[in-house]
Parts: structure tokens; sequence; C-alpha cells
């Protein structure tokens, strides 16, 4: 719980930001807010608000969603050996509660090679491993709905000035950088950034979908490049 | 289909996408090649979307935007620290004296 304080810095404008967007919905309000608990993912609630807002078909909508939240396999993917052996509610719960920043904060705990020996660390005891997961997790969780609600009923108070709708990019901008340790990882973040950038005004987010697409292919690539390159190295040195 | 069940269904789908690895770690063998994909799609969303929000904040490239430059000083923080907080404090207050500098200077609108 303690481990996410700072990192709630980022999660209330954001958390605001969803709300505010919620309460100007020109379709339904009540429906938009409830988002937060639904889905709790803001960067696609955001998203999906924005696209509902224009009276973009359902389908787009749910694809678009769906895209944006792609990324969860991975994180599903990375934190499932950490916590194998938990039980049926817990696996049930837990995915419901899973976010970026739960993720980040837990996954660099568990690999982090000084805790190696520790109880709450990749070596030692699942149930330690839960507790702190679901501490985290649970933390952003409510921060999350409070926040959401505090921008859905404040919604017009805040100060434009303030640009808060910024911090969610930061927000962002700070997980790409936990997100980029390889070359491959930096490739695909470039490739994905620019076509996403230059496709900005295509229809209905398409330029996101793009994006993702271009830089999963772009890292998958360089990898496999990098890796033929190491075994063809390995190769000429037992050739010659 | 209505805004409500289009986010009913659009979380259902986002929980299972979150679900699907732990329920299924240890029963079924990932292909490598879908293995080696999902490596990739955190750096590639995350970039897809941070990028255009960083570079046309408003919908357009505009040079005179603050959020440029103070993007350009939070990706640095955000390389060097890669600490959350540290890129949103650095990014606001960039974002804020960058503004109050465009606007004392007359740059921009």
């Amino acid at each position: 719980m303690i481990a996410v304080l700072p990192i709630l810095l980022g999660v209330v404008p954001f958390g605001m930001i969803v709300g505010v967007t919620a309460a100007r919905h020109s379709v339904s309000p009540w429906a938009a807010v409830s988002s937060s608990w639904t889905m709790f993912a803001g960067a696609a609630q955001l998203v999906m608000l924005q696209l509902l807002d224009r009276g973009t078909p359902w389908i787009v909508v749910l694809g678009t969603a769906l895209v944006i939240n792609t990324r969860f396999f991975m994180y599903s993917a990375s934190i499932a050996p950490y916590l194998d052996g938990i039980g049926r509610g817990w696996k049930t719960l837990l995915p419901y509660i899973l976010t970026d920043q739960g993720y980040v904060v837990s996954i660099v705990r568990w690999s982090d090679p000084k805790r190696r020996g520790d109880a709450s660390g990749a070596g030692g005891e699942v149930g330690i491993r839960l507790a702190f997961f679901f501490g985290a997790s649970i933390t952003l969780w409510s921060v999350w709905q409070v926040s959401t609600w505090a921008g859905f009923l404040l919604g017009a108070g805040i100060p434009a000035s303030w640009s808060l709708e910024f911090a969610v990019p930061l927000t962002f901008l700070a997980l790409l950088a936990t997100a980029v340790r390889t070359r491959p990882a930096a490739f695909a973040a470039v490739v994905g950034g620019t076509v996403a950038l230059a496709l900005t005004s295509a229809p209905f987010n398409l330029g996101l979908l793009a994006g993702a697409v271009a830089g999963v292919t772009a890292g998958a690539v360089a990898e496999t490049r990098a890796r033929s390159k190491g075994e063809a190295g390995r190769r000429e040195g037992e050739a010659g | 289909m209505s805004m409500w069940w289009t986010i009913v269904v659009a979380s259902v789908g986002t929980y299972l996408i979150r679900g699907s690895f732990l329920w299924l770690h240890g029963r079924i063998a990932i292909p490598p090649a879908i293995e080696c994909g999902l490596r990739y799609v955190p750096p590639a969303v995350l970039a897809a979307l941070t990028v255009p929000a960083v570079v046309t904040p408003r919908g357009t490239v505009d040079l005179a935007a603050p959020e440029l430059l103070a993007g350009a000083i939070a990706a640095v923080v955000a390389w060097r620290t890669r600490s959350i907080t540290a890129t949103l404090v650095v990014g606001l207050a960039a974002l804020w004296t960058t503004a109050w500098l465009y606007r004392t200077a007359g740059i921009g609108s």
C-alpha cells in the first residue's frame, strides 16, 4: 500500500479527468462514469468516452477499447508465474484490479535481485507477493473511484489553467520508459509512436490501432533479426 | 447497441484479457510467435497512446504549444529516472513554466 503512494500522484488527476470527461458526456454521463468501476482502465475509458461522445459505431468503440487494453495480456503473462498457487477466489478477483501501475510496482519488487532471498521476492512466498499485489491494487482502485467521482462532481470548478489533462500522457510517458528496456522494445515504441502520430487524424482512432500493430511487428522483427545475427555470429565462431 | 452495453461488453472483454494468462498459466503452451509479439505490445501501445497526446495535444502539430517542450523534458526525466512521480512533477512544472514563458514572450496564441 505504501509503495504505491508516489504513484497515486498521477492516478488522482487522471481519475479526475475521466470524471470530468464523463460529466460532460453528450449521451449519458451516468453510463460514462460507471466505466470506472466496470472497466477500470483509464486510457481505454478516456478514448471510449470520447468516441462515444462523437457517435462512433459501437463496434469500433469496442474494438478500440480492447486494442488499448491488449497490453494487459502481457501483464497477465508476466505476473502469472509469481502468483502461482493462489486460490480460485483470488484468481477471480485479481484480474478485475490489474492495472499498469499495480503491475509495474509489483514486478519491479518481485524481480529485484536484492530481494531474491527475501520472503517478498522471487524466491519467497506466494502469499506475501499476493498480499503486496492486492494491497497495491486495491489502493489504486479505491483512489481511482474517488478521483473519478471528484472529477465528475467538481467538473466545472477545476481551472483549465492547471492543465490537468497533461497528467494523462505524462503518466503513460513514465510507464513507457519502464516498458522500454531492450533495443527491440525501443524500436517498437519509436515505430508505434510515429505511425500513431502520422495517422492522428484518421477516423475512429485507427491511428492508435495502426500504431500498435506497426509497433508490435517492428519489435518482433527487430528481436528476430537480433537473434539470428547472434546465432550467425556464434556459428561463424565455431566454424573458424 | 446502447452506450451502457458497449461499456459493459468492453469491460468484460478487458477482464478476460487481464485474467487470460493468470488462468491459463501452466495449462497451455503458448506458441513462441505469440509470446514474442506479446512482449512488444506494452511499448507499442503505450507509445501509440503517448506520442500523439504529447505532440498534438489539440489535434494538430503546433510547434508553439508548451506541451511539446514540457513533453520533451518529461521524456528525458522518464528515460533517466523511470519514475512516475518524477515524470509527473517535472512534466507538470515544465508545462506551467513553459506556458508562462511563452505567454510572457508572446509566443503562440
